[in-house]
């Protein structure tokens, strides 16, 4: 890998497993490199995913309006109910707002949305300017929280304050604020009652591990934050058990779930046949109860044939290839690649934005010799490691998309726009599917063969 | 702001941008026209964070150039503001004269234009920063030799098709030109054996510098306040005749095109666009009365929605609400202007937003709209079809290949909107018919 151009001060976020640098740790979790074209966003953008899922909210921007564009409406979050986060709203911050504050601007934004929309609670999101010029968000949240009885809950997410991982823990702690002590006796209860933390909906995929759950005999209290909803988010603390998939996200969330409430929890994953089945395990172990772990046997086996045929189907064309993949956080580039391996390929890059260190000591156990392990990687790094270690495949987000395309490399999309599940058993026959599909699509024989066709 | 000044930026050759800011501002962005060109889109950042902002980022901004010239080794370099930068009192225009002395590098060799994203939306974005950069490009008037040559400024709403389709134009009737910018290929990469990180194409940096020798310039787009375009720019600076006309989108709009091309340079049409120029008439005879049955609403770009609204009132498929988000009374008056007569209500929202736009439609019975993907919920609310078109397209592929302008461009979009209105038509009416008109005893 020496061969490869690394930018001054990118040495410690790059490693190749195997080789004599594998016995320095890996850096993350640093800011970006100035200039190093990061994929990374910034703290509101952490903030504004995990809190956006909740559907009956009211999500106000107060900022430019760009903060509130580049973000309305682009996740794949599901709901079932209201969906009031759906509209993108926004306080449209001038040049006078700036000079002279935009407190005024946000309380009467507030006024004529609250009483329109009368949602039951508002997150108020603050982004770069906003915490230079010094709105008290605090005050004004406050005065209409009192005005119309309702939570107006500020979320102090300035871009520059930090990585997107701050806002993950900004969102976090706005999201405690709202669950209330625990009310119900739990051992009144028949079915044991748990919390899914770190799962958006996209495209369903809650729902996906809700109805797994459900069969096995556990019941879903709230899932953060997929299809949430205000009321449930209340009433979090009355689960007995959390189970996180994104701890990127929900880690800290869960930690100030057990300090508080002494609900303890347990990290699972529903990315691939693998994870979906040793997560419902572990999930029906931690019950202690033998039915539900029977019943959860019972679940997987029933799912296993009925996935595994197609997926074997898809394990024979995908046998030997090679994938590349960068994605958001570690959870799921740990789980990707196992997955891969369930489909017959071998990860040879794998890389995330905000991989926290537990997550890249777990990906240099898993990983195979001479796999590149990156972290906040950037174009650059992408297209030569893509290249070097001849992936066949990149897994990653839209801004990725078209490098791998113009590098005729296949892709899948795992970011948070995908409008299929990935999740749960249907969701690994649809990753095989969709891995399948553009792999093994003629038109890389098609556009790669031009070589034989001669001068034209 | 600083979005539409990096599409601006990106049709120069060899020509990188850094936004001076927090880090998510350049990876939105980057999403954001990733999405709808389907194109690589490598944007640096100064990465600001929480010292930088406190204590300034000139620092970061140097090392951002340092390791953007490193990694990419552009020609030229843009180096465009973001809200934070601007608020906290960053001197873009200082730092990089700094950091010119520093390293030895000449001033040339960058673009600055302050573009907070308060100040205005990416159209005016844009064309702020095309300005800065003919300022900071444009020989001074005693080098700048004249030539035979035309300047076409084009808006941000010029897909890559558009600007290919201007350039076959103008080289079929041998004229000189210099479009800009030119994202015909830098935005829209044919796929190749071989992948550079920095992309062929854009208007040549030595064919900028020689606008202000030009004929004439003709910029198209909405009227607005002209202190702000670079058209307006080389007039005053160079006395290069200067022209502001709609985006050539409809056959009255195209003619007037091609006249003043005539009036420039004295050359026609070329035989094959005059043929181009009959097929668009015959097509609107063909599709007249489906098109008079449509009453649209067009809303977005201030450059685009006036180009439509000529189109749309040319064609009979009437405007019932006009949007845009741009803040120009001159926007609106010329709109007014254009739909003053024809007889029906007609409602324009300046510095609007959706909400309004979405009620607004339901209430004044459109039945077709035209514009970006973020018009959507039209569709999804309203029920009222959307041709796509403009920036972003994010729901659908080829938004870089929509070509929608001069006579063969205004052909594709006068097919697609009627067929559009029939799709509905041919879908509904034997339902329609049975609920209207079978005998109910």
């Amino acid at each position: 890998m020496e061969d490869v151009v690394i930018l001054k001060g990118r040495e410690q976020f790059v490693r190749q497993k195997g080789e004599r640098h594998q016995t320095l740790p890996i850096s993350c979790g640093a800011e970006s490199v100035a200039g190093c074209v990061s994929q990374r966003a910034c703290v509101y953008c952490g903030a504004r995913v995990v809190l956006n899922p909740v559907a009956d909210a009211l999500h106000l921007v107060h900022g430019p309006i760009g903060c509130a564009s580049y973000t309305w409406d682009i996740r794949g979050s599901l709901n079932s109910g209201k969906s009031l986060y759906r509209e993108g709203f926004s306080t449209d911050m001038r040049e006078k707002d700036i000079i002279f504050g935009g407190e005024t601007k946000l309380a009467a934004a507030l006024d004529e949305l609250i009483p329109k929309y009368q949602p039951p609670v508002v997150f108020v999101y603050s982004t770069c300017v906003v915490g230079i010029i010094g709105d008290d968000l605090d005050a004004v949240c406050k005065t209409a929280a009192e005005k119309y009885g309702i939570p107006v809950l500020p979320v102090q997410s300035s871009g520059f304050v930090g990585t997107k991982s701050i806002g993950y823990q900004t969102a976090c702690d706005v999201l405690f604020k709202l669950i209330e002590p625990p009310t119900t006796k739990l051992r009144l209860r028949r079915r044991p009652v748990i919390n899914y933390l770190g799962d958006f909906n996209l495209a369903g995929e809650a729902w996906i591990v809700r109805s797994y759950l459900q069969k096995i005999g556990i019941d879903v209290n709230v899932v953060f934050t997929g299809d949430s909803r205000y009321e449930e988010i209340r009433r979090a603390a009355n689960a007995e058990l959390n189970i996180i998939q994104c701890a990127g996200s929900m880690f800290y969330l869960a930690q100030k779930l057990e300090e508080a409430y002494h609900i303890p929890f347990m990290q699972v994953s529903f990315l691939g046949v693998e994870d979906t089945s040793d997560s419902l395990r572990k999930i029906a172990r931690f019950t202690n109860d033998p039915e539900i772990i029977r019943r959860t046997e019972e679940v997987i086996a029933a799912e296993l044939r009925r996935v595994m045929p197609e997926i074997t189907g898809y394990r024979t064309a995908l046998s030997g290839k090679k994938a590349a993949v960068y994605v958001g956080g570690g959870f799921k580039a740990i789980s990707l690649i196992r997955q891969f391996r369930e489909i017959g390929m071998e990860v040879v890059m794998v890389g995330t934005q905000t991989g926290r260190r537990e997550d890249y000591e777990i990906i240099g156990d898993i990983a195979n010799d001479g796999t590149i392990i990156l972290d906040d990687a950037n174009p650059a790094e992408l297209e030569r490691f893509m290249l070097t270690q001849g992936a066949d495949l990149l897994v990653g987000g839209v801004k990725e998309r078209p490098l791998a395309y113009k590098l005729g490399i296949a892709f899948v999309d795992h970011n948070h726009d995908r409008k299929h599940p990935l999740a749960g058993f249907e969701g690994a026959v649809n990753f095989a599917h969709e891995v399948y599909t553009t792999i093994c699509s003629p038109v890389w024989n098609a556009v790669k063969g031009g070589a034989v066709r001669g001068d034209l | 702001m600083p979005m539409g000044g990096i599409i601006a930026l990106k049709g120069i050759e060899g020509a990188m941008v850094i936004l001076h800011g927090s880090q998510g501002c350049s990876t939105y962005m980057r999403r954001h026209i990733a999405e709808h060109f389907d194109e690589p889109m490598d944007v640096g950042s100064s990465s600001l964070n929480e010292k930088g902002t406190i204590y300034g980022g000139s620092a970061q901004l140097k090392t951002a150039i340092d390791n953007i010239r490193k990694a990419y080794n552009p020609a030229l370099i843009g180096v465009l503001t973001t809200c934070l930068a601007e608020t906290t009192g960053e001197d873009v225009h200082r730092i990089v004269e700094e950091y010119c002395r520093e390293r030895e590098v000449p001033r040339s060799m960058f673009i600055t234009a302050p573009t907070p994203g308060y100040g205005g939306s990416h159209g005016d974005g844009y064309w702020y920063t095309l300005r800065c950069v003919v300022e900071q490009l444009a020989q001074p008037p005693e080098q700048a030799a004249p030539h035979d040559g035309v300047n076409i400024i084009v808006p941000i709403t010029f897909s890559p098709a558009d600007v290919r389709e201007m350039k076959r134009t103008l080289s079929s009737m041998d004229i000189p030109y210099t479009i800009f910018p030119d994202i015909s290929e830098t935005m829209d990469r044919p796929y190749g054996a071989t992948y550079t990180k920095m992309s062929s194409g854009g208007t040549p940096v030595a064919a900028l510098r020689n606008m202000g020798g030009a004929k004439a310039t003709i910029e198209f787009g909405s009227p607005g306040d002209e202190r702000k375009f670079p058209g307006k720019y080389l007039e005053e600076k160079f006395g290069v005749p200067y022209y502001r006309i709609a985006s050539p989108i409809g056959l009255g709009q195209t003619d007037e095109f091609f006249a003043l091309l005539k009036k420039i340079t004295g050359k026609s049409m070329a035989h094959e666009t005059a043929a181009e120029r009959g097929r668009l008439m015959d097509a609107m005879i063909d599709g007249h009365k489906h098109a008079f049955a449509g009453r649209c609403t067009l809303f977005g770009d201030a450059d685009l929605t006036y180009a439509l609204a000529g189109f749309t009132t040319e064609i009979g498929m009437y405007p019932r609400v006009i949007a845009s988000d741009s803040r120009n009374r001159h926007w609106k008056e010329a709109v007014a202007a254009i739909t003053a007569d024809i007889g029906e209500p007609v409602t324009i929202f300046s510095d609007t937003d959706f909400a309004t736009v979405r009620c607004e439609s339901e209430t004044g019975g459109s039945n077709i709209a035209i514009g970006h993907s973020d018009g959507k919920y039209l569709e999804e609310h309203s029920g009222i079809p959307l041709v796509r078109l403009g920036f972003p397209i994010h729901d659908r592929i080829g938004g870089q290949r929509i070509c929608s302008t001069l006579y063969a461009g205004t052909n594709r979009l006068l097919d697609t909107c009627v067929n559009t209105l029939l799709e509905r038509k041919f879908s509904t009416y034997r339902k329609r018919m049975y609920d209207q008109y079978f005998p109910k005893i």
